[in-house]
């Protein structure tokens, strides 16, 4: 049974549709990259499974069951984990804050509850150990490198057990030692059993880390590809629409 | 290994951090203008010794200036989250006249409270209600708040003074207008609702919600922050402070009028702002709004002392807005 299943999904905003009748599965442990040129539908399709909307059409199957996830707390509920693009990061708060926004570790009860600032300090400084980021968790986010930015994103979705982590552009804007870290801990997630979406422009990355490649032209996908059955050409090409998708 | 060291060593030299207590206490503003606020009063207390630094007039500036610190504790939670409150000055007067007609009634003091405090609740209701549900900008919502409660307190108030406060007119006398320790009741409110602001702007989640809607609204929206909920209670508990202001405020004067509180609304601000609260949003303390009202009542003092009209006052409340907001404009550049 696959861990996600998009089938049949469209979604239009007023009269522009920016996904086309997709279908797509992903398996427990599986990185399956999702390529395509700007304006084929990618983002869309990561929002719709990160619950900023609805399909149009079609539905979304989450271990089998229908998922309608009205927002973005239902898909996390579901098990569903999210490093945006923009990375989705409060400047004005600290490492640990972003790690834990919304998810805060507190001691005592109700009215009397407190935020428990040495769990969450020692919890989110073993988070960037483990993805090997000198961030630290006291720092503001204003101050920090692009790759820093992005280890807070991505520890963020090691708080909980999640069995999917959407990763919209991660290496998009970090340095090429930070890319191979990145690449590095999606396959840690890989070995505990998690599966990744992997969204990305960029070749390398995908044919590195990923098993699978879909390949989406105009809002449609054009095709589903183990990696081993394919090129870099030959994704460039249905990128582009020098090949015709088979 | 040697290259991770390397990496320590620079972030240790650079000291880009926000690690050392000291640094942050330099880097705010409150501490800036804390300082300021020891200058005046030194400087006061030379040129004035006799007049300014007299108990009474100790007495005197704590006093009045605790009604502005109370609103602008509520001001700074509205402002951290990116938003702004025009109607406290306005909803301060609807509340003492609602507190008042319900005394000059004959009832209890309680119920009279009761009464003043459910008027601020239901005036911050449909604020954060229009604001964070309805999506309308604060500035518009809160500035037809502002006519609204102040027309209201004139109409319910049939545009006369209430002062016959019934049975309970002592009590209600002594609550606000009494002292203890030698320090005016308002004051020792102000003080205690500044510790539980800091606190709860500290170390608190909702507090933290606070600041990360005035970062980042919609990544707070997308981490699970129930920003709605959280935006719509922060004009609940502004518009509270401003009903705990007319409460105490009644006690002092001993009367209500429909014109109390006009004009606070700029006071508050100015406090806030002064204080280090960033009217972009996703900065402020409780003890900046404490330290900010401060200043300004102090000043007002000196001015009055120096033998300077009163009215200037305004000139100078509305030339420190304009001033915080152009400092805040040169620190933001010097940031990024």
């Amino acid at each position: 049974m696959a861990l996600l299943e998009l089938n049949g999904v469209s979604k239009s905003f007023g009269a522009i549709k920016a996904v086309t009748d997709v279908d797509l599965h992903v398996e427990p442990g599986e990185v399956l990259g999702l390529m395509g040129d700007n304006g084929a539908g990618k983002s869309t399709i990561v929002r719709l499974i990160a619950g900023n909307f609805l399909p149009t059409e079609g539905e979304i199957r989450v271990d089998g069951t229908a998922a309608h996830f009205h927002k973005p707390v239902d898909a996390r509920r579901a098990g569903i984990e999210v490093v945006y693009q923009d990375l989705a990061l409060c400047d004005n708060l600290t490492a640990a804050a972003n790690v834990f926004l919304g998810r805060e570790l507190k001691k005592g009860f109700g009215l009397l509850s407190y935020l428990d600032y040495p769990a969450m300090y020692a919890k989110a400084a073993d988070l960037f150990a483990e993805l090997k980021s000198e961030t630290r968790s006291r720092d503001l986010v204003r101050r920090m490198s692009g790759g820093q930015r992005q280890a807070v994103a991505i520890a963020r979705t090691r708080l909980s057990n999640p069995k999917i982590v959407l990763m919209d552009e991660p290496t998009a804007a970090i340095s090429v030692r930070q890319v191979a870290e990145v690449l590095d801990l999606i396959r840690r997630l890989k070995h505990r059993g998690i599966a990744v979406l992997l969204i990305s422009h960029r070749m390398p990355d995908v044919f590195e880390v990923c098993d699978r490649v879909i390949v989406l032209r105009r809002g449609a996908k054009v095709a589903d590809r183990p990696i081993s059955h394919t090129s870099p050409e030959e994704v460039t090409g249905l990128i582009t629409g020098a090949i015709r998708a088979a | 290994m040697q290259h991770e060291a390397s990496v320590a060593r620079i972030s240790d030299v650079t000291g880009l951090s926000e690690n050392n207590a000291w640094q942050r206490i330099a880097a705010s503003q409150a501490f800036w203008v804390a300082l300021a606020l020891i200058a005046i009063c030194i400087v006061m207390t030379i040129l004035q010794p006799r007049a300014f630094a007299s108990t009474e007039n100790f007495y005197n500036i704590t006093r009045n200036f605790a009604f502005v610190g109370i609103m602008a504790l509520g001001m700074t939670v509205v402002i951290i989250t990116g938003g702004i409150d025009l109607s406290v000055g306005s909803v301060m007067g609807l509340v003492a006249i609602i507190a008042g007609l319900v005394l000059q009634a004959g009832y209890s003091w309680p119920l009279a409270f009761a009464a003043g405090a459910a008027t601020g609740l239901a005036c911050g209701l449909v604020n954060g209600g229009l604001i964070a549900y309805v999506g309308l900008s604060p500035f518009v919502v809160t500035l037809g708040m502002l006519s609204i409660a102040r027309s209201l307190a004139i109409v319910f108030s049939e545009n006369k003074m209430i002062y016959d406060f019934g049975p309970d007119a002592k009590i209600v006398y002594e609550i606000g207008g009494g002292q203890m320790f030698g320090v005016a009741n308002p004051v020792w409110l102000l003080l205690l609702l500044t510790l539980i602001t800091g606190w709860v702007l500290n170390f608190t989640a909702w507090g933290r919600y606070i600041f990360a809607i005035g970062g980042n609204e919609s990544a707070a929206r997308l981490t699970g922050v129930p920003v709605n909920r959280v935006k719509m209670q922060a004009y609940i508990v502004s518009a509270l402070c401003a009903a705990i202001a007319s409460l105490m405020i009644l006690g002092w004067q001993g009367s209500a009028i429909n014109a109390l509180g006009q004009g606070y609304e700029l006071r508050v601000i100015a406090a806030t702002v002064i204080g280090g609260a960033n009217l972009m949003g996703g900065a402020g303390t409780a003890f900046g709004a404490f330290i900010g009202s401060a200043l300004i009542e102090v000043i007002r003092n000196g001015l009055l002392m120096a033998g300077v009209d009163a009215n200037w006052q305004g000139a100078f409340v509305g030339a420190f807005i304009v001033m915080a907001v152009v400092l805040e404009r040169v620190r933001g550049r010097r940031r990024d």
